[in-house]
């Protein structure tokens, strides 16, 4: 074979050679480029015997391996003779190897009967429920140590989350709640000016902004905000070993991590809703007094004489329940999270979507008690 | 020969003992019918090659998972079976040194070695800030006291862990492999240490790991785990397992380090 033959574009040519077929391959075989297809090559063909030779190949990789794969694959299927004799030694083994893979890759069959699926789902979702109890279970009781052995308690980290989710959350609360406040009071002035009721924009706003909108909207930025980065932390601890390490020094991690940001969040929620509160209701005031022209101390006055204590009260309880709630979805997701990094993304994604839900769930819970007591 | 002793055993009772062991992790089992006993003041390895349920092993002794069937005694007492309390109650006389060294990030070396001390001590503020400061120090981490984790080396996080898991002077102190990730000047300091640590206060000390290195310098005993037997594959002092096994697999394990 002259050295030209070596270099240039892979090729294969096929000879008939008294009833067999003589393929030789030449060129240069890099995975990187186009390499002929076997089954151009023996188009129409029924040969009894193949026989495979490389001496004209240059350069070769896997490429070659992928090939001669490909011929002997369709070699077993027609029936056809395979003389690999005058291959190189290594590409044999390669051959072998890639052989051997194939097999053994043999795609799992996943597929199971619809009843085995609904009994591992129904499995999945029993398991799920039993470690959400225990954790439930065990935040009771290290609630009920915490108030046995108020000293043995880490307040520091507690007064650290407590700023963290309270004080510092302070801006976007503010902005959120205020533009709700004012997006409720356009709402209301555009019908109530129908009528000529403009001062009862206050009533409107007032109301809703105290019994629905501040405890929630302030719920929901804290749980995207704080319950998000709650179960971030425990998560990233979690892949670190950190929590295992508190375990195996006999300090619950319940207790340790839990419990200060559980009840950090009891505490700041009602304070942040109380001070959506009185954004929202600042925000109505504002439309008020620009839109409608009615004097910010008329509103005032109109907000008070609808407004009585069980309207923020009933406001204040759902708070505390939905800091709960955003404390102990985040805590769950964190301590259930996967010991990678990707587990901290999806505990934080999760921890949110939980947290959401749950206030939802929960408001409507309240809505019901609350008609049902009259308050 | 400057090969290791272990100090004469005069106590009856070993000071880890663990029965039939089946364990794994995720529905999965990777140990069946584990049986081995640690003597007191003894340094015992855990070896065996990747996947064969070392530090599996470790988290069942430890009690972060629990076995499907059998029993971890300590110093004769069983701890495997025990309520959540009792547990608790045990593991304060362990220490665990973790892979990555497993520091509280939000905490300072001083306040990560403080905090065991903090939760199961009646000491106060300055004793136990001074009894951290001895233990870095002890660790070579003078100096160090006040910083985070994320400010310091790998294998100065895992002194700080190993401070941190000798802070309540526990009778035995687990390491899940010491040695992953650091050079071998630092691995072969942090065996010096573990020495130092068994002869000064006779700590019992259980070392998962595979490196040979480690094995041979201060290994009083071995078992050798293998995944297709999901269990003890080999029991014995390094040096005679790698020169009298009949077991291909153990003997292709420890020979690798021993140089030609």
């Amino acid at each position: 074979m002259s050295a030209s033959g070596e270099s240039g574009e892979a090729r294969v040519t096929a000879t008939e050679v008294d009833g067999g077929l003589d393929v030789a391959l030449a060129g240069s075989w890099q995975i990187t480029a186009a390499r002929p297809a076997w089954t151009a090559l023996v188009a129409g063909r029924k040969p009894a015997l193949i026989r495979l030779r490389m001496e004209a190949v240059g350069k070769w990789d896997t490429s070659l391996v992928l090939f001669l794969y490909e011929a002997q694959t369709w070699m077993q299927a027609a029936h056809v003779t395979c003389d690999a004799t005058a291959l190189p030694p290594k590409v044999r083994t390669l051959l072998q190897q890639l052989a051997a893979t194939r097999e053994a890759s043999v795609p799992h069959d996943r597929s199971e009967s619809f009843l085995a699926g609904v009994g591992n789902a129904t499995l999945d979702t029993l398991a799920r429920a039993r470690t959400a109890s225990a954790f439930l279970g065990e935040s009771v009781l290290g609630f009920g140590h915490l108030v046995r052995h108020p000293l043995k308690f880490r307040w520091r980290d507690c007064l650290e989350e407590m700023q963290h989710c309270g004080a510092m959350a302070l801006p976007i609360v503010s902005l959120i709640s205020f533009l709700v406040g004012l997006i409720m009071a356009y709402q209301a002035a555009v019908q109530l000016r129908q009528f000529g009721a403009d001062i009862y924009v206050a009533d409107l706003v007032g109301l809703s902004v105290v019994r629905e909108m501040g405890p929630m909207m302030a719920a929901i930025i804290i749980a995207g905000r704080t319950g998000a980065a709650f179960a971030a932390t425990l998560a990233n601890m979690k892949a670190n070993e950190e929590v295992d390490a508190l375990e195996t020094l006999g300090i619950s991690p319940v207790e340790f991590l839990v419990l200060p940001r559980l009840l950090a969040l009891a505490v700041m929620m009602p304070l942040l809703a109380l001070y959506a509160n009185g954004l929202g209701i600042l925000g109505g005031m504002a439309v008020a007094a620009g839109v409608l022209e009615i004097p910010p101390a008329a509103y005032w006055i109109e907000t008070q004489s609808i407004i009585d204590l069980s309207d923020v009260s009933t406001g204040l309880i759902k708070a505390l329940a939905f800091g709960v709630l955003i404390g102990l979805a985040g805590c769950w997701r964190g301590m259930q999270a996967e010991r990678s990094a990707a587990g901290v993304g999806r505990a934080a994604t999760s921890a949110v979507v939980t947290a959401v839900l749950l206030i939802i769930v929960g408001d409507s819970i309240f809505a019901v008690i609350f008609n049902y007591l009259g308050w | 020969m400057s090969e290791p002793q272990a100090p004469h055993d005069r106590a009856e009772v070993p000071a880890i003992a663990v029965e039939h062991l089946q364990g794994g992790y995720e529905g999965k089992i990777v140990l069946e019918n584990v049986s081995f006993s640690v003597r007191t003041g003894e340094i015992f390895f855990i070896i065996g090659g990747s996947g064969c349920g070392k530090s599996t092993l470790i988290r069942h002794l430890v009690g972060l998972s629990h076995p499907t069937a059998g029993t971890v005694k300590f110093f004769g007492t069983p701890f495997s079976n025990a309520d959540l309390a009792g547990r608790r109650a045990r593991l304060k006389s362990f220490g665990m040194l973790f892979q990555g060294g497993a520091l509280w990030s939000s905490l300072t070396l001083r306040q990560n070695v403080a905090l065991p001390l903090e939760e199961h001590t009646p000491l106060s503020r300055r004793e136990i800030d001074e009894i951290a400061t001895l233990k870095l120090a002890q660790v070579g981490l003078s100096g160090f006291e006040d910083y985070f984790p994320a400010e310091i080396s790998g294998g100065m996080k895992k002194r700080a862990g190993l401070a941190r898991a000798l802070a309540l002077d526990p009778k035995i102190v687990f390491f899940d492999e010491p040695s992953a990730g650091l050079d071998p000047v630092t691995s072969r300091k942090l065996d010096e240490l573990v020495l130092q640590v068994r002869d000064l206060f006779g700590t019992t000390i259980v070392v998962v790991s595979h490196e040979l290195a480690s094995i041979f310098g201060i290994a009083d005993r071995v078992i050798m785990l293998d995944r297709t037997e999901k269990g003890i594959i080999a029991e014995g002092r390094p040096r005679d397992l790698a020169e009298r096994s009949a077991d291909p697999r153990v003997t292709e394990f420890l020979r690798r380090g021993q140089g030609p």
